[in-house]
């Protein structure tokens, strides 16, 4: 007997199927980041964990503890939130000097500067 | 029954995560330059992330989420600071 045996059948379920579903996310994902050409179709590929993943987990665990105590717990959401402030800022800055990087190379694969830039 | 349900989809969700950031250190390692590395650590810590949210349910302990926070925090400085120094050579100027 241990906790997970204090929910009852229909919090399992969801639990189960909601912790399936983010691992599913990140595991593409980060399939993607090994498997894609280059280096920009790859730096698509990770946030599907950090969106999609990280979202269904932090619902099984919100939905697993909530249950559990018997009262509402959002405390997970700060994770979230944080998340979506930050990953837009470090794959932008992550892009720009890898950006800054090939164009300073001369690489063929990347536009270089625009005039105004 | 669906209890056994739950316990072999965490362990699942587990060994998913683990392969996700197995994936992710073969990048690492293979490269081939270096915003690529950069990019598969960032990977790497929210793999780790949420593997351990996958822990702290199977554990039913709340100090989990919290250790998730510190690692998305500390995982944040860090590609932010590699990625300056991609950028400029240097992280503080």
């Amino acid at each position: 007997m241990s906790h997970l045996d204090a929910l009852p059948p229909w919090a399992a379920i969801l639990v189960a199927v909601l912790v399936l579903l983010g691992a599913l996310f990140a595991f593409v994902g980060s399939l993607g980041l090994l498997r894609l050409k280059n280096f920009y179709q790859r730096v698509h590929a990770p946030t599907l964990g950090t969106t999609l993943g990280t979202f269904f987990m932090l619902a099984a665990s919100i939905t697993c503890f909530s249950v559990l105590h018997g009262r509402p717990i959002f405390y997970e959401i700060l994770i979230g939130v944080f998340l979506t402030l930050t990953t837009p800022i470090t794959l932008m800055l992550l892009v720009r000097a890898a950006l800054y990087r090939d164009r300073e190379e001369g690489s063929a694969d990347v536009p270089q500067a625009s005039p105004q830039e | 029954m669906s209890h056994d349900l739950l316990r072999i989809a965490i362990v699942a969700a587990q060994l998913l995560l683990l392969a996700a950031m197995s994936f992710s250190i073969v990048r690492m390692v293979r490269g081939p330059r270096a915003q690529d590395r950069v990019l598969a650590l960032d990977a790497l810590y929210v793999n780790a992330m949420i593997l351990l949210l996958t822990v702290g349910i199977r554990s039913g302990s709340m100090l989990y989420v919290e250790a998730g926070l510190i690692i998305a925090l500390l995982g944040f400085a860090g590609t932010v600071a590699l990625s300056k120094f991609l950028m400029r050579g240097q992280v503080i100027e």
